[in-house]
Order: C-alpha cells, then sequence, then structure tokens
C-alpha cells in the first residue's frame, strides 16, 4: 500500500515539475504514437470502407486476416520492421532503425488492423437503406463510399481512438525500434521498463500513473471532437 | 467537395508534422553498451563532458553484450562498448570492428543469501562455489541473455565441468538490475557485475559470498565498427569518442565514479589518472 501511496505522490511530483526529461518523455511518447495513429487512420478508414461497402472474391480471407492481425503481437511487428529497417534489410539505407520514424513505422503497424476492422464495422452497422438510397441518386462507388464514410464518422472515430490506445501503450515495438535512447526515444512505456528493470519502482509506476493522464487528455479531446462531429 | 479538403489538409498537417519534428535532423553518433555501464549510472556522467566538448550527440543502446555486438555487425551502431573479451577478439577478427581499446574493469561477485545454504562462502573459488550449488541444488538465477555476464557464467560453468539444469537453475533472459532483483526476491544465488550490484545494493539484500577469484576479473573494451564492412558509419566521431573516452578526461571520470564512496570502476587505458570530481 506504501508503494502505492508514494507512487502516487510521486507521479503528482513528476507531473508538476516541468523537469525537462519527463516533460521530454511524453512529448516523445505523444507526438510519435499520434504520428502513428494518424498514418494508420489514413489508410486504414479507406481500407475499413472499401472493404466494407466492396462486394469482391477474396473479402471473407481479407476480413479473416485484418481479424488476425489485431492479435500481432508487438514484438513481432518490431522484429518484422527491425529487419526491413535494419543496415542489412531491404530499407537500411535509409537509417530508420532507433529512430523515432522507426518506431513510428511498427506503431502504424500495430494501429491500421484495428483502425480498418473497426471501421468495417462502423460502416456495416450503418443503415444498409443508405447505400441503396446512394446508389439510386446515381452516386458513384467513391460518392457512395465518402456518404457512408460521413454517416459513421462518430464510430470511425472510436475506431481511431481504439489505435491511438494500443499504440500509446505499447512497449515491444518502441524498444526495439527506437531503442529507449535517451532524450531521443525514450517513450514513456519504455521508460517504465528500464526504471523497473534499475528496481526503481516507484519512479516507474509513476511513469505509468503519468501516461495514463496524458491518454486520458487525449482521449477526452478526442471525445469532445467526436460529440461535436455527430 | 468537403470530404475531398478535409483529406487533403489532414494530409498537409501530416507533412507539416514531419518537417516540424526532430525524426529528421542530423544524425548523431551510435553506441551499443551493455546494460551494466548504463544501469550503473556511469554513462550519464562519462558521455556529457564529451557532448559539450565535441558538439556531438551520443545514443546510447543499452542492450546485452551479445545484441550489442550483433547490432555492430549489422552496422546499426558506430561503436560497441562491452564486457566479453572473447567476444570482443572474435568481433575484430570477423572484421566487424577496428581499434579496440581497453577501457576498464571490475570484477564479478558471487552473491546469494546471508545463510549461504550451499557453502559458496567456504569454497574458495568460483568453479568449486558453482559446483557446491549445483550439487545442493540452490536456486540461481542466470541472466540467460548471451550478455558478457552470462558469457562469463557459462564460461565458469565450464571449468567447474557441470552443465547447469534442472529447477534449481533459472534463465531470467533479463538485464543485471532485474536478475538481482529476481534473486532477491526468491534469495537466491547469482553472478554480478560489481558495478550494478554496488548501484542496487540497497534494493538487494543478498551479500557478496566469493570474490577476488581472478576468473572473475570483468574487462570493459570499446571498439569501432569497421567503415570498411559498413560505409556509412561515423568512424571519425566514434574515433573522437574513443580518444575521449580512453582519454585523460574520460578515464578521469571513470576513476572518480562512485556510489557511496566506493568506487565502481577501474581505468584501464590510463590506469593512473587522477579521478575527477
Amino acid at each position: 500500500m506504501e508503494f502505492l501511496f508514494a507512487s502516487l505522490s510521486a507521479a503528482a511530483g513528476l507531473l508538476t515539475s516541468g523537469d525537462p526529461e519527463v516533460t521530454g518523455i511524453v512529448w516523445t511518447s505523444l507526438w510519435i504514437s499520434s504520428t502513428a495513429t494518424l498514418l494508420a487512420a489514413l489508410l486504414g478508414v479507406p481500407l475499413g470502407v472499401a472493404v466494407a461497402v466492396g462486394r469482391f472474391p477474396g473479402r471473407g480471407a481479407v476480413l479473416l486476416l485484418l481479424n488476425t492481425l489485431m492479435a500481432l503481437p508487438t514484438v513481432v511487428v518490431g522484429l518484422f520492421v527491425y529487419g526491413l529497417i535494419s543496415r542489412q534489410g531491404p530499407l537500411g539505407e535509409w537509417g530508420l532503425l532507433f529512430t523515432p520514424a522507426g518506431v513510428i513505422m511498427g506503431q502504424c503497424l500495430l494501429a491500421l488492423p484495428i483502425i480498418a476492422n473497426l471501421t468495417v464495422s462502423a460502416i456495416e452497422g450503418l443503415d444498409p437503406r443508405l447505400a441503396l438510397t446512394c446508389k439510386t441518386l446515381g452516386a458513384g462507388l467513391a460518392r457512395r463510399m465518402l456518404a457512408m464514410l460521413s454517416e459513421g464518422r462518430a464510430a470511425v472515430m472510436a475506431a481511431v481512438i481504439a489505435g491511438f490506445g494500443r499504440v500509446i501503450a505499447e512497449v515491444g515495438v518502441a524498444m526495439m525500434l527506437g531503442g529507449n535512447i535517451r532524450w531521443y526515444t525514450r517513450t514513456m512505456t519504455t521508460a517504465v521498463a528500464l526504471e523497473t528493470s534499475k528496481g526503481e519502482f516507484v519512479l516507474g509506476l509513476a511513469l505509468g500513473i503519468a501516461l495514463l493522464v496524458v491518454a486520458f487528455g487525449v482521449n477526452a479531446a478526442l471525445f469532445a471532437l467526436q460529440r461535436r462531429g455527430t | 467537395m468537403l470530404p475531398c479538403r478535409a483529406a487533403l489538409l489532414a494530409m498537409l498537417a501530416v507533412l507539416a508534422w514531419f518537417a516540424l519534428t526532430p525524426a529528421f535532423a542530423a544524425e548523431p553518433l551510435r553506441m551499443s553498451t551493455t546494460t551494466s555501464t548504463e544501469n550503473s549510472g556511469l554513462l550519464e556522467v562519462l558521455l556529457p563532458p564529451f557532448e559539450e566538448a565535441t558538439g556531438i550527440r551520443v545514443d546510447v543502446i543499452a542492450v546485452g553484450t551479445g545484441k550489442a555486438l550483433k547490432l555492430g555487425e549489422n552496422g546499426d551502431v558506430d561503436a560497441v562498448f562491452v564486457h566479453s573479451r572473447p567476444a570482443e577478439d572474435r568481433f575484430v577478427a570477423d572484421g566487424f570492428g577496428v581499434g579496440r581499446r581497453d577501457v576498464m574493469h571490475n570484477d564479478f561477485v558471487l552473491i546469494g543469501p546471508a545463510s549461504d545454504p550451499a557453502g559458496v562462502r567456504a569454497s574458495g573459488d568460483a568453479a568449486h562455489g558453482l559446483r557446491r550449488i549445483m550439487d545442493t541444488q540452490a536456486p540461481f538465477v542466470s541472466r540467460g541473455d548471451d550478455s558478457g555476464t552470462h558469457k562469463k557464467e557459462r564460461a565458469l560453468w565450464r571449468a567447474a565441468g557441470r552443465d547447469p539444469a534442472g529447477n534449481w537453475y533459472l534463465e531470467a533472459g533479463q538485464g543485471m538490475g532485474a536478475v538481482l532483483l529476481i534473486a532477491a526476491e526468491k534469495q537466491a544465488y547469482t553472478l554480478a557485475d560489481r558495478g550494478t550490484y554496488l548501484a542496487m545494493r540497497g534494493k538487494v539484500d543478498l551479500p557478496v559470498l566469493l570474490e577476488g577469484d581472478p576468473a572473475l576479473f570483468n574487462p570493459y573494451g570499446i571498439i569501432a565498427v569497421n567503415p570498411a564492412r559498413h560505409p556509412h558509419v561515423r568512424h571519425d566521431l566514434a574515433r573522437k569518442l574513443i580518444e575521449f573516452i580512453t582519454g585523460p578526461r574520460g578515464q578521469g571520470i571513470i576513476a572518480g565514479f562512485r556510489i557511496d564512496g566506493q568506487a565502481l570502476f577501474y581505468p584501464d587505458a590510463m590506469p593512473d589518472a587522477q579521478p575527477a570530481r
């Protein structure tokens, strides 16, 4: 119990201290994960809408694949991207390993199936008459997809929020591709892992609580946006 | 069309985002090293003076010695700072590294519960101590991660003529700090580098049971990744870092680095360096 109280007060201290290292870590986490989520949304939302609206051979297989990919362990994504961007890999000369860009690539891959899948559900959950109405009004496929996206935007936003939740909370990709480099790629989760391995449990848990507070802030902002949109 | 414009705006925002973030700034010097140099806090005092003096930022990737060397083999770092002489010599002989320099040393210690059920205290040397642990099936936590400490531990088992296996032998697969905590929780024996052990002394209630055996010597070396093998590495920067760490300033910092008044590492490149601070 003492441990928990000590962590709580340490967390409050950390967040209010304005310590440049802690602020830096929070900021690194935030911008890496939001960029990854944004990219994943730009790819995943259109993909999800296309799969939901489209009727093509192999659609079932695509759905099954997307569902399976949601179960991808973060270290597997980390390893896969590691193989791509290590100097020995096909993208080696870009020098992305142990940079924020490397972490963004991995986290984007992590969030993509979640966002695509939940977008499929969001669009499929719409009133089927919407698509029919659009069709009878002579809308082409692209217009139809846009109309459905606009109609299901609240649920699509929820999909993006879920994707963000997964990447801000993960540690495997950030550790493997970022390398937990101080002042550069150290994120909140890798900092927690480091402090835990050093036996600094109070500081580790304090950082974990800080992560929750930050995630709460982001979610509250997105929630407000979602409410205003509907 | 409104949604189209929104999409365009979003894409522009992404581009602006990328332009403003530090991800694509000039690349710094990259060094992979062992968890012991970082967990002990040495790098926090050793690197900032170098960064200030030269303006070269050093990005540190702290992993086990095995992985640190692997990163060097793949050309993913510019220099490696590790502690496993046989593996380092192989790294250089295979053409992955050049200009290896001795940096410092400390020693390994065999630690365990104060009650010492296996009788390691009275065993005299490390090989004999390990044999006693195995014979009494007393719990032992191994790093199990191909780190320098793990390589040393395996060499000691070989010297003891034993092949450790069984449910008393726990392979944690984690860093030194984590393994010390596991050993303390389980009141088990383990092999630790003295630096990390001292740095974590307040959290680990296991005393040193065996020390001073020459087999427990723990030398650290620094190696530049071979630019002939990986032309993209920043070899000139790596050389500067190596010169600094093995020069009077770096060696002085190493000599002066203390926790609770105890020295953690002893400089080897310039053994007589004046302790800084």
